[in-house]
């Protein structure tokens, strides 16, 4: 018998089975994951007419995305959600802008290696960096969670894929994600689950990790994961987690390989409108920009905004762009502006806003007009993304995007290099 | 037997195309559906019809979970997608709230042309004379699409 993948034994943990690739099984998953959307979910709930939610423990809410309210629908949503929790038992309930849903779920502590984890958001494949099978689900599906606990999944095929060499300098692990999904398309890795290993996922932060697992999705995978060495654990362990249920797949277990080395990778940047659009940053440095935005999921994170103040200290952004700077949660968000980080971004010429998704999905602070041109660390360029679609949205590294708002128009970093 | 007038979109129709975030924090789906498909084709709203069939290329479906993508479509009557392929939540969402979704390569169809599908035999024909199969969903699947979605099949569990 050959040997079984991560996703496997996961998947055979959580059903009680010895499930193969390809089959279908019915598994009780261990963290179910929902933000604003817990509205809508909450009336699908209703509709079902479970008496109670299977387990209020193993439920997280966290209000992320469109925080504080910015229209009268979004409080209305808030009020449905903040009754639910209320009626429901639900504590572990993040509603006072503590950050985007996908950082503070891993700073709480609620994220555990082997653990299966159900999100009604795309993104929740960044819990990977962690160790976890982590996957998107629908809101349809999270009230059938909420109800039963339970939920189908197929055994994915696994892709695996096995960086070399060390990132050159001025280049990050967003750099390397861009590269990942321009050779292999936004559908390259459909419904299977993405392995990245190899000497530069080594030496990588969890910070840039989670970058790697939270674009999972953006090339289809159903998951993305990072195996756990010593800085996860460090990482969990000061957060009080049970490192007991680690998993990690077998040296003999059938899946595909992708081999890359990193050691030449430049400053990328995807270009409008899809992921996949890859170029380099430098061969577009005659594009102006109108909005540079430093945040989100992917990259809003303390290395990401130190990244960018390391370019920005004593300097002044361009007249013409408006640098919007999100802090991922409010501890980034803190320690941010204890070392001087929230300063320095700001003197430069920074917007400092809450914590939050901000702009990446098109909700508030900071939309686009007709024909302006944003270049941004979020993961998904699609038209109309942050605001008008006649806008046009590139995506890049944190390093990149804040050359771009120096320069006022797309930058290499390397270019300001000293 | 489903059958209706084919409209054709192409490769990776995402999930902000078909309902654009901006519109989001409405959850009332009849108002939200005004919206379907506004970026990529703003006359679809007033064009489609009960009935009609959306066909398209790769990966229709990908990026966000947002339920409201099938949501609105359904809503707009939409009876079935046949895609080349799915984005995996896309395809989840719309078999959970009950819209037909078919793998197959319709890309070479005119628009406009009437296609019937059936869903149980794996049955593609058009008017215009072209014949085709796919492989049917599996018994629980099907079975989950005809009860209306996982609400509906639900609901029967927690009534005993
Ligand atoms: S930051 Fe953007 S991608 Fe991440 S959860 Fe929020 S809206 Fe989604």
């Amino acid at each position: 018998m050959s040997g079984r993948t991560f996703a496997q034994k996961v998947l055979s943990r959580a059903s009680g089975t010895e499930a193969e690739v390809g089959d279908t099984v019915v598994a009780t998953v261990d963290l179910a994951m929902s933000h604003e959307n817990a509205a809508l979910v909450s009336r699908i709930f209703h509709e079902i007419g479970a008496p109670a939610v299977w387990d209020p423990e193993k439920i997280v809410l966290v209000f992320d995305h469109r925080i504080p309210a910015s229209t009268i629908s979004a409080a209305e949503g808030h009020k449905t959600v903040r009754e639910f929790a209320e009626k429901k038992g639900i504590i572990n309930f993040y509603r006072h802008g503590e950050g985007i849903c996908h950082q503070v779920l891993p700073e709480k502590g609620h994220v555990r290696p082997g653990a299966l984890i159900v999100g009604s958001d795309s993104h929740t494949s960044t819990y990977g960096a962690f160790g976890a099978f982590a996957t998107g689900i629908g809101a349809t599906e999270m009230a059938a969670v909420w109800a039963t606990g339970e939920l189908w999944f197929r055994v994915p095929e696994t892709l695996r894929i096995i960086n070399e060499g060390v990132l050159p300098p001025y280049t990050m692990s967003k750099d390397l994600m861009l590269r990942i999904i321009g050779d292999i398309g936004a559908d390259g890795a459909n419904y299977r689950c993405v392995e990245y290993v190899g000497e530069a996922v080594d030496e990588m932060t969890i910070s840039s990790r989670m970058v790697l697992c939270n674009m999972a999705i953006e090339m289809g995978a159903k998951a993305g994961v990072c195996f756990p060495d010593q800085k996860t654990r460090d990482y969990l362990a000061a957060r009080s987690v049970s490192l007991d249920g680690e998993l990690f797949s077998d040296e003999d277990a059938e899946m595909s390989h992708c081999e890359l080395d990193v050691s030449d990778l430049v400053p990328l940047v995807a270009a409008p409108h899809s992921v996949d659009n890859v170029c380099s940053a430098s061969s577009l440095s005659d594009m102006t920009v109108d909005q540079a935005v430093l945040g989100s999921c992917t990259n809003g994170r303390l290395e990401d905004l130190h990244a960018a103040a390391s370019l920005l200290d004593g300097k002044s952004i361009s007249p013409s762009v408006r640098l919007i700077v999100v802090p991922a949660s409010k501890e980034v968000y803190r320690m941010a502006m204890e070392d001087g980080t929230l300063a320095t971004l700001a003197d430069a010429g920074g917007i400092v806003v809450n914590p939050g998704c901000g702009p990446c999905l098109g909700a508030h602070q900071g939309l686009l007009a007709s024909g302006e041109r944003a270049i941004a660390t979020t993961n998904r360029n699609f038209r109309g993304r942050m605001g008008s679609p006649e806008a046009e949205i590139y995506l890049a590294s944190p390093l990149t995007v804040a050359a771009s708002a120096l320069r006022g128009r797309i930058t290499d970093p390397r270019e300001l290099m000293s | 037997m489903i059958e209706g007038r084919i409209w054709k979109y192409g490769d990776h129709v995402n999930t902000d195309l078909i309902i654009p975030g901006r519109y989001l924090d409405n959850y009332d789906v009849p108002t939200l559906a005004e919206h379907a498909m506004e970026d990529i084709d703003p006359l679809f709203v007033s064009k489609v019809r009960r009935g009609d069939i959306l066909v398209a290329g790769r990966n229709f479906g990908c990026g966000s979970s947002r339920e409201q993508a099938p949501l609105v479509l359904k809503e707009k009557g939409v009876g079935a997608i046949v895609a080349v392929s799915f984005a995996r939540i896309f395809y989840r969402n719309a078999i959970n709230i009950g819209l037909p979704v078919v793998v197959a390569d319709l890309t070479s169809l005119d628009e406009g042309d009437v296609l019937s599908i059936d869903l149980s035999r794996g049955l593609l024909r058009s008017a215009s004379g072209w014949e085709s199969s796919f492989r049917p969903l599996p018994p629980q699947l099907l079975e989950l699409l005809e009860k209306g979605g996982l609400v509906s099949s639900l609901r029967e569990r927690f009534k005993h």
